[in-house]
């Protein structure tokens, strides 16, 4: 399947990545080519076959109700890029 | 003189031969001395490595040693290391200092093991000769024109080139197998499920594996014995008996069913490899070992399924990265949406980009049901065929790559030319079971790896196939002259 | 055409925090109003390398409220991934249900003030984490992102779309409060955000089988606030479609200062969630067992106490609703009841109780009258010993100073005079003091004397400042006017 520029940059959007406009006939091709490798599958008859998300055919295994976590806020923002007031600092957000 | 083997140096420093404070010095020297020529280690933390190592020396001395006390050794930079820069070849994370430890660190740490520094990587993984590392490729010991494979290709120079006795890896499409096979080492993916995942950086989740990458199947049992088991804190951890992987490694091979597929041995495998496997397969059968032809039909989808499920997985495992809350943030945003456009643009590397992007693809709106629901009924058909083959046969055995290691920049400008690449390897991480690579000769002078893959769990019957070839011959004990 | 000619549409999600102590998916606390992010822990900071671990109270909380609208449980439930990006989300992804819910569909009853009731479908309930918060107080610019709340279990509520007017969703989602506040699975605090609510309303003529464009009002927090965006939607709808215009379907916001929705006006493209199965956990199977224990230990649910007390106790529908939405009420009603007069107890309960909480903003948990002393003070009205009017009295010392019913009679010299001889002096007096009533009540015809004896019995009351025995006092007087004569 071959996709166009316009979808490369709608999914780009959506990964929240900048490209830029030099780069997006290459970054399309490439991306074609890899599509064109995975669209062998589509030959592939399926109908019928349960899809494997997981290897093992295990169970979700359910944790206690317990607190279990103490307070580390200041050595984890000492690692942020922008905190004040304990809080992690973003351009402002608008609802 | 420091052992070349991670079961050596544990007899070395148990009889007292040499204090871990030397040997640690003596890795930490070859470094020093070599590193820059391979740029297999990002971080190097000898003063860490050190202290520890005396305190390690003192633990012994008080009688508390265990196997791996006092043991050097390298964590591939995905694993997390508490205040130590886990950098995941990334530009995003070059900042980053976690303030935790992965599993497999905290519990080789607590079996006494000294880390001597964090070693190079494909970025995120994502790659199969590093080169996509913003810390630059790491070299092949064997030839330093070529690459050492990927993604954990740092570890396998590393461990090639004697900077440790042994290091950890991780292996979502082969990024173990690969590498120790392109560098001459032995390495070993284990089930899915088998070893922790949490503080593992994820690159593909369902896929994702940590394990031992050494000199033999011997260390790689030591290690793997301290690696392996069930971790609450991760619900993917597999609730199932560790073996004593040590304990069964001499076991006689008579009798062991080998089979071969033909898919793995058919157009596009390199003759030299070819010549070099089927030499090994010959010793196997010298062993006392029946080799049977066997088929694998879905394996040239597995290339096609592994690329979509893959970057999906990774697509999301990697919105995390959003300039927030740590690791890379871009200059002066100016408004939210430009904070993560050109974080992320800024700070992931070409591959990792495009990999999200396939992976955001497969997964929209209109595509699921073509890609991302597709490649995981392909993952189901390629798990049975399989779990068929082990009902007549108690290992499969096959190339690792269709070529030796390539030139560095060979394969960059074509994606799809290196992903083909992994076709041996992939299978392995869609079926979840275990895979190892082990020496087997060398062809046009470079390395060749045999792959081993078992039934689910069937690691330490792997390790004593793998051991007792390395018992008939002497692959493994070759190094590169640096 | 008129409101006659438009039916309204409606449908609800309800997103409910669960009462557990630990998160979701972590073992962070999950207490409301702890200092900013003191109370995110790696996982919930979405730390590279970590991973979610489900909770098991969450899956039981969710299997509770299944069983309790008699919903399909999910035996295998699976979590998903749905995919966007906003500060207050870390992993850049919520962990959700998408296709295999652990509650599927069910039914509810609600009541509606015509004492009707109608059956409204669940069609599922499912378990994800909630997200941070974004607080827009002016940092240089920025805004501070507060996670403590990411990762809190939600279980979410979604109706079909069978509501029909503003009163029907209120009661909707009181029925919703008062299961979960029963089942104990949620506080169902509305103001600390314990359970929120989103509106998808739509319109169409009446008759007509296909809905309307229907637009979704997020974020609504209160049962006021519900009805009244439901009414101002409903009439925005209404004059677009008779102007000859189409609603756009959209999410909007109901902004309460003006009594208005507003569309929240994005400028990024449609959200493409990109849902797939969450790889880093496996699928929740729940057997059979577990879910007959828990069966068996569901409470008695608001629907069957209704019942109940209309059987038990005599109540009309509307008393037994109102008694029984509140599981403390409830409680304290049977409580009160026990003293053997429920109709007693449903008035007191009802009108001076509530009367008295409402008037002070307090909900059932700070009242300050013991059930038992209400119960008391019934049983004293019964047994003569005081009469309903002291009784307001008692109890208006017991909201505001405690202390037990007998006492403050004692203490107040409450007590109702049942003493014959000192009534027969009493009555003896006011006879004396009243010749002129007296004639004419002894002139008086049957239907007069009933009315002018009233005038003797207040003049008694009077003097006995409200104490002596009513009943005494008539009968008393009837006899000593009768001997007059």
């Amino acid at each position: 399947m071959s996709v166009d520029q316009a979808e490369i940059e709608k999914i780009a959007q959506l990964a929240r990545i900048r490209v830029a406009p030099a780069d997006i006939t290459e970054l399309t091709d490439r991306i074609t080519g890899i599509l064109d490798l995975v669209d062998q599958m589509q030959a592939v008859d399926t109908q019928g076959v349960e899809p494997l998300a997981n290897p093992l055919n295990a169970s979700q295994r359910l944790r206690e109700d317990a607190v279990t976590e103490a307070d580390r806020h200041a050595e984890f923002q000492a690692i942020a890029p922008a905190t004040e007031a304990d809080l992690y600092l973003v351009p402002k957000v608008i609802d | 003189m420091t052992a070349t083997t991670l079961t050596a140096l544990s007899e070395q420093l148990e009889r007292g031969e040499l204090s871990s404070v030397e040997a640690t010095r003596d890795y930490l020297g070859r470094i020093e001395a070599h590193n820059a020529a391979l740029n297999a280690i990002i971080t190097v933390t000898a003063e860490q490595a050190l202290a520890d190592a005396a305190a390690a020396d003192a633990r012994r001395a008080a009688g508390e040693a265990g196997p791996l006390t006092g043991i050097p050794l390298l964590h591939k930079d995905i694993f997390c290391t508490n205040g130590v820069r886990t950098s995941c070849g990334s530009r995003m994370l070059d900042n980053f200092l976690p303030p935790y430890d992965a599993t497999v660190v905290a519990r080789l740490k607590a079996a006494g093991a000294v880390m001597l520094g964090k070693t190079n990587l494909d970025e995120f993984a994502m790659g199969s000769s590093n080169e996509t590392s913003y810390y630059g490729p790491a070299r092949n010991p064997w030839d330093l024109r070529r690459v050492p494979g990927g993604s954990s290709g740092g570890s396998a120079a590393a461990v090639a080139a004697g900077f440790a006795p042994a290091a950890t890896g991780t292996d979502t499409g082969g990024s173990i197998r690969q590498p120790a096979a392109f560098c001459g080492i032995t390495g070993l993916k284990p089930t899915y499920g088998r070893v922790s995942r949490l503080g593992m950086v994820a690159f593909a989740s369902s896929l994702d594996q940590g394990g031992p990458m050494a000199a033999t199947a011997e260390d790689c049992a030591m290690l793997l014995q301290v690696m392996a088991g069930f971790d609450p804190a991760d619900s993917t951890s597999a609730e199932y008996e560790v073996d004593d992987y040590s304990g069964g490694l001499a076991a006689d091979l008579s009798g062991l069913k080998i089979g071969l597929p033909g898919e793995y041995f058919g157009e596009g495998l390199d003759a030299g490899i070819e010549t070099a496997l089927r030499a090994a397969l010959a010793e196997y059968k010298a062993l006392g070992a029946e080799l049977v032809e066997i088929s694998l039909p879905r394996t040239h989808l597995a290339v096609p399924a592994y690329y979509v499920i893959a970057p999906a997985e990774a697509s999301t495992n990697l919105s995390r990265f959003d300039g927030v809350r740590y690791g890379y943030r871009c200059d002066a945003p100016e408004d939210l949406l430009d904070l993560y456009t050109r974080t992320r643009e800024e700070g992931f590397g070409d591959e990792v980009k495009r990999r999200i992007l396939v992976g955001t693809y497969a997964l929209s709106a209109g595509y699921y049901d073509a890609y991302y629901r597709k490649a995981q009924q392909i993952r189901r058909l390629i798990q049975q065929d399989f779990l068929d083959a082990f009902d007549s046969v108690d290992v499969i055995m096959g190339p690792i790559t269709p070529h030796p290691a390539w030139v560095l920049g060979e394969k960059t400008d074509d994606p799809v030319a290196m992903y083909l690449e992994d076709i041996y390897t992939l299978g392995v991480n869609l079926a979840g079971l275990p895979g190892m690579s082990i020496p087997a000769g060398f062809a046009d002078g470079l390395p060749v790896g045999l792959q081993l893959i078992g039934p689910h769990f069937s690691e330490a019957r792997l390790l004593n196939i793998a051991h007792r070839f390395q018992l008939a011959t002497d692959w493994h004990t070759r190094r590169p002259t640096l | 055409m008129s409101d006659g000619y438009w039916e309204t549409v409606i449908g609800l999600e309800v997103h409910v925090q669960l009462a557990t102590d630990s998160k979701i998916f972590s073992g962070s606390a999950t207490a409301f109003g702890a200092s900013p992010n003191s109370q995110a822990n790696a996982v919930d900071l979405a730390m590279p390398g970590m991973l979610p671990v489900l909770n098991e109270k969450a899956v039981r909380y969710a299997v509770m409220f299944g069983l309790a609208i008699e919903a399909e449980i999910g035996r295998r439930s699976v979590f998903d991934r749905k995919n966007y990006f906003y500060p207050d989300l870390p992993k850049g992804y919520q962990i959700s249900q998408f296709d295999h819910p652990i509650v599927g569909r069910g039914q509810v009853q609600i009541q509606l003030a015509d004492g009707s009731s109608r059956e409204i479908g669940v069609t599922r309930a499912h378990l994800e984490e909630d997200a941070g918060k974004s607080l827009h107080e002016d940092f240089h610019g920025m805004s501070g992102i507060d996670l403590n709340r990411a990762g809190t279990p939600l279980l979410e509520i979604v109706s079909e779309p069978e509501l029909r007017s503003a009163e029907e969703a209120v009661a909707y989602l009181k029925t919703i409060h008062s299961i979960i506040t029963y089942l104990g699975i949620s506080d169902g605090n509305m103001a600390e955000g314990s359970m929120r609510c989103d509106v998808n309303i739509s319109l169409r003529p009446r008759g007509e089988e296909a809905f309307g464009t229907r637009a979704e009002i997020k974020n609504v927090n209160s049962f006021r606030f519900v009805e009244k965006a439901i009414q101002v939607e409903t009439e925005r709808q209404m004059d677009i479609l008779e102007d000859g215009g189409s609603v756009v379907q959209e999410t909007r916001l109901y902004d309460a200062d003006r009594n208005e929705t507003r569309s929240m006006r994005s400028k990024e493209v449609a959200n493409d969630y990109r849902y797939f199965p969450e790889p880093d956990l496996l699928p929740v199977e729940i057997d059979e067992g577990y879910i007959e224990t828990l069966r068996e230990s569901l409470p008695e649910l608001p629907a069957a106490k209704r019942q109940r007390f209309e059987s038990e106790y005599a109540l009309g529908s509307y008393d037994a609703s109102v008694l029984s939405a509140e599981r403390a009420l409830a409680d304290y009603f049977e409580a009160v009841a026990a003293c053997g007069d429920a109709k007693s107890a449903a008035n007191w309960v009802q009108v001076e109780l509530l009367g008295a909480l409402n008037k002070s903003e307090l909900s059932m948990s700070d009242c300050p009258v013991p059930a038992a002393e209400l119960a008391t003070l019934i049983e004293r009205i019964n047994d003569s010993s005081i009469s309903g009017k002291i009784a307001k009295q008692v109890f208006d010392i017991l909201w505001s100073e405690g202390g037990s019913v007998d006492a403050i009679i004692e203490a107040k010299g409450f007590k109702q005079v049942s003493d014959t001889g000192a009534l027969e002096a009493m009555v003896a007096e006011v006879i004396d003091a009243n010749p002129d009533q007296v004639q004419q009540y002894l002139a008086a015809d049957e239907g007069k004397r009933k009315k002018l004896l009233g005038f003797f019995v207040g003049q008694i009351m009077k003097a006995s400042r409200g104490q002596a025995n009513p009943k005494l006092v008539n009968e008393i007087l009837a006899a000593n006017l009768d001997s007059a004569s």
